[in-house]
């Protein structure tokens, strides 16, 4: 008698486990957004060399991702991922300092992408730049 | 008329509950205040959050225009939104004022620990209602405190970036982003605060309100109702001056509206009950030891409110450390909030 009560739980215990679990295993996926798949962008052309004025820095797009492109005084071309590796504020150039600056946390950045100072842990990734003609063409490094 | 009622309602037996209730009469009394200015606050909050909800919209393209619409076009909307952004405000500094004052009462003691229990989580969510009705302005720094926010659950181990991408509902911040923190905001949030307030206030109700242990017992005492009660409405009433005077004075800006490509602006800062955490963050160096700095320093804070959660385990046999601690996370707080917005 005793076994047959204990085996009755159990089913009825396991039931309601199982239905609970096919009630919420649809809520979880719902509420986890969907990957929505974005079409891979391997070079930007972001305008005409002359919008860009030397010792100056510009965030461009690159696909839906922000990207830091520097024009130096030296007339050199150079761009980083927009992301600050901290804490995914987007950055700017100061051109008082000649530095890439991330406002939220006060970190500073030389013009190689590297952490001069303040909390990131990472350098900014860099990408390719090239003239093409009058245009500025930015590429993912590979 | 009352007969009428009282026969269908009961009056007279929650006439004669409250009758029984009594409040403790000492040189701290000034403090029991402070939780039920919260609770009005937080009907002022539904009030005002519900009249927003007439013109608000909920899309990127629509949010901030739909505010300024609100502030410029709508009659006194300028008014309403400016009491629910002071309000939130209001509502987070006396929650803070309210659980300060039960720590330095040692109210948390038996066997009230799940009324601090629920009032932590209450905390908890009230911090929330801040976060997520931040960014529905769609502003310049709303943008740039959720990115930061939301990247800060992005640091923890191994499910980090699926609670990242939960909380954005996508990669980044985006409409999924707006429409999840507005239902969040709207329907999740209220719905479980409302539920976890009725629990606090039964608890407060079944086991009275707390004396402090060092007083002289029996502790002079007042009836709630309606002694305290109209004290306590007169709190109120002072509290709607203060918002009053606030709101209408210095209207709640609205800002620049957000641009995902455009740079984090010079000065940019979190609310001020944000400030302290943020201000550290910015301290702590990239690397400690093996781990990233901000990786360790989301730990601590971690640490440091489950402690803090857990004071009625520790702190009840150990008084003096309990007040060591208020005075030093109280000192922490003032300390790295000012340095947070000045620097």
């Amino acid at each position: 008698m005793e076994e047959r009560r204990g085996f009755l739980n159990w089913v009825l215990g396991g039931g309601i486990a199982a239905s609970v679990a096919s009630f919420l295993y649809p809520v979880i996926k719902f509420v986890m957004p969907p990957d929505i798949p974005e079409a891979p962008v391997h070079e930007v052309n972001v305008g005409k060399a002359s919008a860009f004025a030397a010792d100056s820095g510009k965030i461009v797009k690159f696909g839906n991702k922000p990207v830091m492109l520097v024009h130096t005084s030296d007339d050199q071309w150079k761009a980083f991922s927009g992301v600050c590796t901290h804490l995914n504020c987007t950055v700017q150039f100061r051109s008082d300092q000649h530095q890439i600056w991330c406002a939220c946390h006060n970190a500073f950045y030389d013009l190689n992408g590297k952490v001069l100072s303040g909390p990131p842990p990472r350098p900014l990734d860099q990408f390719d730049v090239r003239l093409k003609g009058d245009d500025v063409v930015i590429g993912r490094r590979a | 008329m009352y007969r009428w009622l009282n026969e269908r309602l009961a009056l007279d037996s929650i006439r004669e509950l409250m009758s029984h209730k009594k409040v403790p009469v000492h040189s701290q009394s000034i403090w029991y205040y402070f939780g039920g200015i919260t609770l009005f606050l937080f009907m002022i909050q539904v009030a005002t959050g519900i009249m927003l909800l007439l013109y608000y919209r909920p899309t990127p393209t629509e949010a901030y225009e739909s505010v300024q619409f609100i502030m410029t076009r709508v009659q006194f909307g300028w008014l309403i939104r400016s009491i629910h952004s002071w309000a939130a405000n209001l509502m987070v500094l006396a929650a803070f004022i309210h659980m300060f004052s039960v720590v330095f009462l040692h109210a948390y003691r038996r066997p009230r620990e799940m009324t601090w229990f629920s009032g932590m989580a209450l905390l908890g969510l009230i911090l929330a209602f801040g976060f997520s009705g931040y960014l529905l302005p769609w502003n310049e720094v709303s943008y740039f405190a959720t990115k930061v926010g939301t990247d800060m659950a992005a640091s923890v181990p191994a499910v980090g970036s699926y609670l990242a991408r939960f909380i954005r509902g996508g990669e980044d911040i985006g409409g999924g982003t707006l429409t999840r923190f507005f239902g969040l905001h709207v329907a999740v949030l209220p719905g479980i605060t409302t539920v976890l307030l009725l629990v606090h206030v039964v608890l407060v109700q079944q086991h009275g309100i707390s004396a402090p242990p060092k007083l002289k017992r029996p502790v002079p005492e007042m009836p709630f109702f309606p002694n305290f009660a109209l004290r306590e409405m007169m709190a109120w009433y002072g509290t709607l001056a203060v918002l009053g005077v606030l709101a209408a004075l210095y209207p709640w800006e609205l800002g620049v509206k957000a641009d995902p490509f455009a740079s984090a602006p010079a000065g940019i800062r979190p609310e001020w009950y944000f400030l302290a955490p943020f201000y550290t963050l910015k301290l702590i160096p990239a690397h400690i030891w093996i781990f990233e700095g901000e990786v360790v320093g989301l730990a601590g804070f971690a640490i440091l409110i489950v402690v803090w959660c857990l004071l009625p385990f520790w702190g009840v046999k150990r008084p003096r450390w309990v007040a060591g601690a208020g005075v030093a996370f109280i000192a922490y707080l003032a300390t790295f909030s000012v340095l947070g917005y000045y620097r």
